[in-house]
């Protein structure tokens, strides 16, 4: 790890250390996307507005992978998979058994966190590199049952999903706002950035008390966390439980927008993107994690929209030649190495430089 | 019963391709303590290049391996020199995840240059077979047999004789005191890559062979040789042997007697055999068949 320069902010007491948002800069960033999130579906066009619900959900998978990975030091590739349990657990909960709306998200979630909590055997007995290569055995094993279980999943053609989110006068699905009726993604857009905030609020809780310090502790040395009293069992298969249940959330939320899942939308491809968020984003740090998402989301779209005027992408789809597709599948892998060579910290590093040099301005330190 | 054997000869050929890829996987643990997830984008890009060479230029077959081999070396090379160098003394879990981010852009790599259709490898081999008693085998799977073998000898040659073999070891079993005696890590590491993409090419070329042709699931294929790697244990090239032939068995055999007997397990329930197989044998060994246990310290 590089040097670390000290924050210039000083810190002279515990209380100080563990407060929710410890700066001045915090709390004015977090007023400033409070308004955004008001104004932002507003005036957004409808398809920057689809983009932006995306982003909000896998900025939810990702705060799960970051207390994970992050937080906990345990890399897994099995993200997806939950993911796809969510998904698949919002339809079932939504349609056979008619659940109202913040119940159906809160029964798959529970799903979610309860099929994490089975693989802690695995995550207690493995460590490193052989954790990871179990993980993306469960992943496989996950893709295999949403394949072939085809009375829930509707196998490799996929199934359509009506878990409307509808919550008294709130509906996501047709919001009306001051007389004027917003659309779905609007309405999406509010609600997802809603969720993102809630859990983006609990994970930094999680993190800034005991249990966090204990998930840091095992990530940073898990024996000598052991000694000093930090039950394994016990927080290793919480992070497991915790992270899936945050996946299944992002995955019911994304079964209900998209309408349409299969198990194509749940591969390794889509573990892979959540680890780029969060190493793009920041590994362990909760604001990482929603930057990386957000970042992520938006640069495919990015270069889709600037592709035409590219001369090295080329626009068939079929055949040799650079794709858009393909374009965006290396790029993922290209910011992974990037990132982790030159800025391991990711976005949140650079924001943190960018801040520290303007408050030591125009001192150099 | 010949239909067993016959399952059991294409079980064996099948694993002689995983242990090709799990020994990719095991110089390259042995000498970084990195799991290589790059290695089945090697593969696809050492099965593509020889596919060029022999299928789209022509040359003699063997030839244009060789010539392949000789450039998958380099290409290893130049990942060990630019990326994977840097990353010495990093956490194991960033160069786990750069692997993973050289798969995607080896993959598409491939896919910018030679699409996502189906292409022949080129191979003089095709789909041409020999009787051998009751048995009818596949040529290529005999030279998959033999050429795993050959492989496997020089691997054990290597590791017991040259410099370079006893220095990879020295390296891997205690990296500060074989640097006390002189031995280069950085030569170890770079050899360790080089040799990873041979094993890459001829992996590729018997995944490939016959009637196969190349596209992306080639490189799918080396996912399901982690398994394997894990089953025998990451740091033991016995344990990569081991390990790839239990699973291409698995996988043949329950392709042929468990999907027929019980269609509700799902058609494909032999691709995911070897990760079964693999998680059921690390609860009870949890660094696999012949792997070494890690000594941890507080």
């Amino acid at each position: 790890m590089k040097l670390r320069l000290p924050n210039t902010r000083l810190t002279t007491e515990y209380v100080q250390d563990t407060a929710l948002f410890r700066s001045w800069t915090a709390r004015t960033g977090i007023a400033l996307c409070a308004l955004a999130w008001l104004v932002a579906p507003l005036v957004l066009p409808e398809y920057w507005a689809t983009v932006l619900v995306y982003a909000g959900i896998a900025a939810i998978g990702a705060l799960g992978l970051n207390l994970l990975t992050g937080f906990t030091g345990q890399v897994s590739l099995g993200h997806a998979a939950f993911y796809g349990i969510g998904a698949y657990s919002a339809a079932v909960f939504a349609e056979r058994f008619g659940l109202p709306f913040p119940f159906w998200l809160i029964a798959a979630a529970a799903v979610g966190g309860m099929v994490g909590g089975l693989t802690g055997p695995f995550a207690l007995r493995l460590r490193g590199n052989y954790l990871v290569i179990v993980s993306l055995g469960l992943l496989v094993l996950g893709q295999h049952v949403f394949e072939n279980w085809t009375s829930v999943t509707g196998g490799l053609t996929g199934r359509t999903v009506r878990a409307p989110v509808v919550l008294g006068p709130f509906n996501a699905g047709s919001l009306v706002l001051f007389g004027t009726r917003l659309t779905r993604s609007q309405g999406y857009l509010y609600f997802v950035w809603a969720v993102v905030t809630v859990l983006a609020l609990a994970a930094r809780n999680i993190v800034r008390t005991r249990p966090g310090r204990a998930l840091q502790a095992i990530r940073d040395r898990d024996l000598a966390a052991e000694v000093i009293g930090v039950s394994q069992v016990h927080y290793k298969v919480g992070a497991f439980v915790v992270s899936s249940g945050y996946a299944a959330c992002a995955g019911a939320i994304y079964a209900s927008y998209a309408r349409f899942v299969s198990p194509l939308d749940f591969s390794l491809f889509l573990s892979i993107q959540f680890t780029a968020m969060i190493v793009v984003g920041g590994i362990g740090t909760i604001h990482g994690s929603i930057l990386g998402a957000l970042f992520l989301t938006l640069l495919p779209r990015a270069i889709e929209s600037v592709s035409g005027s590219l001369p090295f992408v080329s626009q068939d789809g079929s055949g040799a030649g650079l794709t858009v597709q393909s374009l965006n599948q290396a790029m993922f892998g290209l910011l992974i190495i990037c990132f982790l060579l030159f800025e391991p910290l990711g976005i949140a590093e650079v924001w943190r430089r960018i801040a520290r040099y303007f408050k030591a301005w125009p001192f150099t330190y | 019963m010949s239909d067993l054997l016959q399952y059991l000869v294409a079980g064996l050929s099948l694993g002689s391709i995983y242990a090709l890829i799990c020994l990719g996987f095991v110089i390259i643990y042995r000498a970084t303590g990195v799991v290589n997830f790059a290695q089945g984008g090697l593969v696809l890009l050492g099965a593509y290049l020889t596919h060029q060479l022999a299928g789209v230029w022509h040359l003699p077959f063997l030839l244009a391996m060789g010539i392949a081999a000789l450039v998958m070396a380099g290409v290893g090379l130049l990942i060990e020199r630019l990326i994977l160098r840097r990353m010495v003394g990093q956490p194991v879990f960033a160069s786990i995840l750069i692997t993973l981010g050289l798969l995607y852009v080896l993959e598409q790599i491939c896919t910018t240059i030679w699409g996502y259709d189906l292409v022949m490898l080129g191979d003089s081999w095709g789909v041409r077979t020999v009787t051998l008693g009751a048995l009818v085998v596949k040529v290529a799977d005999l030279w998959t047999l033999a050429t795993s073998a050959a492989a496997l000898l020089a691997f054990f040659l290597m590791f017991r004789f040259t410099t370079v073999g006893i220095a990879m070891r020295a390296a891997a079993s205690d990296p500060e005191a074989a640097l006390a005696h002189g031995v280069s890590p950085r030569v170890v590491q770079g050899v360790a890559w080089a040799v990873a993409g041979v094993l890459a090419v001829l992996a590729g070329v018997f995944i490939a062979a016959g009637p196969r042709g190349i596209d992306l699931t080639v490189g799918l294929v080396s996912l399901r040789a982690f398994p394997a790697a894990i089953l025998g244990g990451l740091d033991s090239t016995e344990g990569a042997v081991a390990g790839g032939l239990t699973v291409g068995l698995a996988e043949v055999l329950s392709a042929a007697y468990i999907t027929p007997n019980a269609p509700w397990l799902g058609a494909n329930v032999h691709t995911v055999m070897p990760y079964l197989l693999m998680i059921v044998v690390l609860m009870v060994k949890p660094y696999g068949l012949f792997g070494t246990a890690e000594v941890r310290r507080a």
